[in-house]
């Protein structure tokens, strides 16, 4: 069980939140991407193995969306920060 | 090294002589510098690529690289779930043709893999459920796969054990069912095709993890790997849950996402249960080894992961369900529960087809459901790379078909985890 600090609520238990994929995933401009281009962006994923960086919703709490930068081997969570912000530096 | 045969009399002769003299089933060659094709992956599908290889094209030059143990990554941690009722044609044309080579495997390969088609059966716990059901089922018989629909009565009869009463949890309307489906003993398909690829020649290299491409004038030429350079202008990826970390070091991305799939074990007890079991309502489906364990599992754990243990409250969801829709088994204790990591992508249907990199093939994305696939995504892998062409089954599953828009969403069509 993933506890997860909500930056509006504190630590609660990961079954309250949704993971919502991959963060900081621009989106290009849909009159001029190609098809390469848009379908890269809906689909393709980085998939770390190791520090991944996720947007996360508190679904059963606060219902607000927030980053997470999290170890997807141990599970580690490393940093909790805005949507706004940019990716943190985080050594692996 | 002596070949032997697998049959009732070597079992007995081999018995009366104190199981002296059995041999590796087996080599552990020294990797050479040269293969002509190289597999990465050795669990089911890629044992089956090098087996096809060498078998249907000829091509046994082969090596088969593996970063850990033959089988032990999701080849080794799945349910043993074998079916082919997929909703679009060509995911039905996909997996009964691995289904049918699966009927003919203990055979061909002079092994044992416990095949046992004791039928496949999917609940339907409310009227919309049973019209999705009709459809379902409509649609797998469209594609030429046995199917039946089931009314309460044919559910009550051949599941004794499930909470049919008016109280249940999980009320229960029909379902329908795959006479063919069933379960094979998951490792055996592992060591059977490793076994027939050895005995064509191909090189099996445990503990040979790669670790990087060789890419010369935008064409394969090799891998590096924890055992040295090796060289081949032929790759083909057959990695599951690590596709994209091997994408990584070949300089591409794939449309995956990795996660962590648990499965659960009971103590083993006398016969309960003679069909595998699976409810869209729960997303548990369960069946019992010819041991007397009952398989079990569920939906994927709630975040990506690369970590081949289950997180708690997916196992809590999975367990209540099963509970839910068996009260008996409420009574039993779990022996051992497992993740593997599984490549999911938004259609759910697998990948297969040439990857950017010129002579770099892939078959991956069979995301919770690859264990059912192995012999045909072993013939499609082995066919690409042979010839350089897509098999007809394999054409509508090429990577090409996320740009294309033309996604084959059994993700949607069948609304199950699979």
């Amino acid at each position: 069980m993933l506890l997860i600090p909500c930056p509006w609520c504190g630590a609660r238990d990961e079954a309250e939140f949704r993971c919502g994929g991959e963060s900081h995933i621009a989106r290009p401009d849909p009159d001029t991407a190609d098809d390469a281009t848009w379908a890269a962006y809906l689909f393709d994923r980085d998939n770390v193995k190791g520090v991944g960086f996720e947007r996360w919703l508190h679904r059963h709490g606060c219902g607000r969306w927030f980053n997470v930068a999290r170890d997807t081997v141990t599970h580690e969570i490393r940093a909790v920060y805005a949507m706004t912000d940019p990716r943190p530096e985080i050594a692996p | 090294m002596p070949r032997s045969t697998y049959s009732a009399l070597s079992l007995l002769r081999r018995g009366l002589g104190r199981h002296r003299g059995w041999t590796p089933a087996w080599r552990h060659p020294d990797p050479k510098p040269r293969y002509a094709a190289i597999v990465v992956g050795g669990g089911g599908h890629g044992l089956a690529t090098a087996y096809y290889l060498a078998k249907t094209h000829g091509l046994t030059d082969v090596a088969v690289l593996e970063k850990g143990w033959l089988g032990g990554g999701n080849t080794g941690r799945n349910t043993t779930v074998v079916r082919s009722n997929y909703y679009f044609p060509e995911s039905g044309r996909l997996y009964d043709l691995a289904l049918r080579l699966y009927e003919g495997l203990p055979r061909e390969l002079d092994f044992n893999i416990m095949l046992s088609q004791r039928g496949m059966l999917m609940l339907a716990h409310s009227h919309h459920d049973m019209e999705f059901a009709r459809r379902t089922a409509n649609a797998i018989r469209r594609n030429g796969i046995d199917c039946d629909l089931l009314d309460r009565d044919d559910i009550a009869r051949r599941l004794p054990l499930l909470d049919m009463s008016e109280t249940a949890r999980f009320p229960v309307l029909g379902g329908y069912r795959q006479a063919r489906g069933g379960i094979a003993r998951h490792d055996a398909v592992a060591w059977a095709y490793a076994r027939g690829a050895d005995r064509l020649g191909v090189d099996i290299l445990q503990n040979c993890e790669v670790q990087g491409f060789l890419i010369e004038a935008g064409h394969i030429a090799g891998v590096e790997t924890s055992r040295g350079r090796i060289r081949a202008d032929r790759v083909g990826l057959a990695a599951a849950g690590h596709s994209g970390v091997l994408a990584a070091k070949a300089g591409f991305r794939l449309p995956i996402t990795s996660y962590a799939l648990q499965a659960f074990v009971s103590e083993p007890v006398k016969p309960t249960l003679d069909e595998v079991v699976l409810s869209p309502a729960t997303g548990v489906y369960v069946s019992q080894s010819d041991k007397g364990e009952l398989v079990v599992g569920g939906g994927l754990d709630l975040h990506p992961s690369y970590s081949q243990r289950g997180n708690l409250p997916t196992a809590e969801n999975v367990l209540s369900g099963l509970v839910g829709m068996f009260p008996a088994f409420a009574n039993l204790r779990l022996m051992r529960s497992w993740g593997g990591i599984v490549d999911v992508v938004a259609d759910s249907s697998p990948i297969i087809g040439p990857a950017p990199v010129d002579g770099l093939y892939l078959n991956c994305a069979w995301g919770t459901g690859g264990f059912k696939a192995i012999p045909a995504g072993g013939t499609l892998l082995a066919h690409l790379m042979a010839t350089g062409e897509q098999h007809p089954v394999a054409q509508p599953f090429g990577l090409e078909r996320f740009r294309r828009g033309a996604l084959i969403d059994e993700a949607a069509a069948s609304g199950i985890p699979h």
